[in-house]
């Protein structure tokens, strides 16, 4: 496969190549890595004692910071368990529906988080379906942490169950029939047969998972109802310091998001190479278990 | 432990894979399922195993009915034909599997994985991988991990069917010196005759989801039950032709039917082995076939003669002896004369 594609990328003229190349650096070096720079740049540009004063002075970044920090690992375990089931589900049954599920996993993706996010309004806001029914038990849900956790969830919900359905196809179920057969109980045989063989998937799933729920904008702008040291997150918070013209809160803020996304980026790829061998080793072990 | 299967039938879809199948496995024995794929051979299987529920039917192990019991609870070992190793786990902590799923002390797991790793001749590998292994040695793991809790049954799909012919020939042998120690009633499933005929102590043979035949190696290999089997068992040539009064004839040959003695003729195929066949320079008197050597091969135990024979449009294939091969100078283009040691004619349910 790969000579051929050597082969004729070689045969291109020079010219061609040269544009290509410098086309694909200049949209990454303007469009993703001088933003990035930038970012550091302003958070840190009046030195790093401004930087830590910016971020610990002000108690409603403080307030933003631990907000995020409680719905993104609720989000995450969250959909560990339900991507963890549904995987399970697509990859080792048969059922009805089971085509439709596939295609509603990915429903977050398509819908826009603005949108999801007014779904949830729509449920349990004060004019929604439940909104009576909550306020007479005294139960908040919009403009809360549980409606924050919500659409977060909601967002972040196809992330795990995307990454480990193709893992445990190429896995295949034979090793789970060899540990019922030696006599291992469910919850014997996920625990030891399993998970063993999806985790580097699993890592990677929430690792991509966590990456969005502390990152998400839309869905958690519309259910936040913006109240300032109470419903803001991380990204909210950095919009908020931004339109009140406090620049050098918003870049310090916005950093800490940023370096988010480079530990994602970094465990992330470290994790690809690694489930891709996993996954080239299943297909190598299956294909010679084939010999005749 | 015996194991009685009675009127079993699973369909999947609208495929009916097993249609009322019978089945009896003797204590201490080895039983072949052999069959063309598709016959249903691996479902039976997976339904002794309890890998599969019957749609109709029942499984009984010794006197006890097993028909809904999960197969955790059947305390059974399943060999599968691409070993299913957990990949994850050293060949020790493979074998160790089913004893620490059922709890057993730490000191026990230890001997007894010991002693199957003597038993397949493995025990400078406990600490490897999976993937360092060859194909036979992956195998004789999974048989050791099967066999680690004591089943009472051993139940192997294919269990060689992914090796390469000299490791499976080795392997088949060692399996049967295996059994002839340990005594585990054994059903394994397989497509090639001769691992079934050279291992088992009974072959099972299955087309269709039914039951063709069941029979010693011997019993079968003389006496097939029909044309089925006959053909199944392969190196035959076949012949169309009719019975009348008490005779079949094929051309010039004429074989006795008397179970069919009426006037009116009846279609039947008779089978005749290529190694009960016999080439001669010239007719001799005994009814024969004039034919002309198309092809001989001569490399191996047997000589192969692949014959013309003009008045059918057929080829034949016939053995000959390397002294008889010798004697008669055979060569492509010669004629000769094929004569008939032994002929099985089959009509619709007669049998001779």
């Amino acid at each position: 496969m790969s000579t051929p594609d050597h082969t004729n990328s070689r045969s291109d003229p020079r010219w061609v190549r040269i544009t290509l190349v410098t086309a694909a650096l200049g949209v990454v070096g303007v469009l993703i890595v001088i933003p990035l720079v930038d970012v550091f740049v302003e958070a840190f540009g009046r030195g790093f004692g401004a930087y830590w004063r910016t971020l610990t002075a002000d108690e409603d970044t403080l307030a933003a910071i631990r907000l995020t920090m409680t719905v993104a690992p609720i989000a995450v375990v969250t959909n560990l368990i339900f991507g963890i089931a549904a995987a399970w589900a697509i990859s080792r049954f048969r059922f009805p529906g089971r085509t439709l599920l596939t295609a509603l996993i990915d429903l977050p993706f398509s819908v826009s988080p603005v949108v999801a996010g007014l779904i949830f309004v729509l449920i349990f806001g004060l004019q929604g379906y439940l909104g009576p029914w909550l306020r007479a038990h005294d139960w908040r849900i919009i403009f809360a942490t549980p409606g924050l956790v919500l659409a977060t969830t909601f967002v972040t919900f196809p992330f795990v169950a995307r990454e480990l359905i193709p893992v445990m196809e190429a896995i295949g179920a034979d090793e789970e029939i060899a540990a019922v057969s030696l006599g291992a109980s469910g919850w014997q045989l996920f625990r030891r047969v399993t998970l063993p063989n999806i985790k580097w998937g699993l890592v990677y799933g929430l690792i991509l998972c966590n990456a969005r729920a502390m990152g998400e904008f839309g869905a958690v702008y519309v259910v936040s109802g913006h109240i300032t040291g109470r419903t803001d997150t991380m990204p909210l918070r950095v919009e908020k310091l931004f339109q009140e013209y406090n620049t050098p809160g918003a870049f310090a803020v916005a950093s800490l998001l940023a370096s988010l996304a480079l530990v994602t980026l970094a465990v992330k790829t470290a994790l690809e190479w690694k489930t891709r061998r996993d996954l080239a080793e299943a297909a190598r072990l299956r294909s010679e278990g084939e010999e005749p | 432990m015996s194991i009685t299967v009675k009127q079993v039938s699973k369909s999947f879809g609208s495929f009916r894979a097993l249609e009322h199948v019978s089945l009896e496995v003797a204590g201490g024995s080895l039983v072949a399922l052999l069959g063309p794929s598709g016959s249903g051979k691996t479902t039976l299987l997976r339904i002794i195993a309890g890998l599969e529920v019957p749609d109709a039917g029942t499984v009984l192990y010794q006197d006890e009915d097993v028909t809904e019991a999960a197969v955790k609870d059947r305390n059974v070992g399943f060999v599968f034909q691409h070993y299913a190793l957990f990949r994850h786990m050293t060949v020790f902590e493979n074998v160790a599997f089913g004893l620490r799923v059922r709890r057993w002390p730490r000191k026990r797991v230890k001997e007894r994985v010991g002693e199957l790793l003597r038993l397949i001749q493995l025990d400078g590998l406990a600490g490897s991988y999976p993937s360092q292994l060859s194909g036979g040695q992956r195998q004789r793991v999974a048989l050791a991990r099967a066999l680690a809790p004591e089943p009472k049954v051993l139940l192997l799909d294919e269990p060689f069917g992914a090796l390469d012919a000299k490791v499976r020939q080795d392997l088949r042998q060692w399996l049967r010196r295996l059994h002839d120690e340990i005594h585990v009633t054994s059903v394994f499933v397989t497509h090639d005759q001769e691992e079934a005929f050279e291992v088992a102590d009974r072959v099972v043979i299955m087309n269709h989801g039914h039951v063709e035949q069941t029979g010693t190696p011997r019993e079968i290999f003389e006496r097939p039950a029909n044309p089925f089997v006959m053909d199944f068992l392969g190196n035959v040539n076949v012949f169309h032709g009719h019975v009348v009064r008490g005779r079949m004839k094929v051309g010039s040959f004429e074989v006795d039917y008397p179970a069919h003695p009426h006037d009116e003729p009846r279609p039947a195929t008779a089978f005749v082995r290529s190694h009960e066949l016999e080439l001669l320079a010239k007719r001799n008197g005994r009814p024969s076939l004039e034919g002309k050597v198309v092809h001989v091969s001569p490399a191996g135990p047997v000589v192969r003669a692949r014959v013309f024979a003009a008045d059918f449009g057929v080829v034949l294939n016939v053995d000959v002896t390397r002294d008889r091969y010798a004697e008669l100078g055979l060569e492509v283009g010669d004629t000769v004369y094929v004569a008939a040691r032994d002929v099985r004619v089959y009509v619709q349910d007669y049998i001779i």
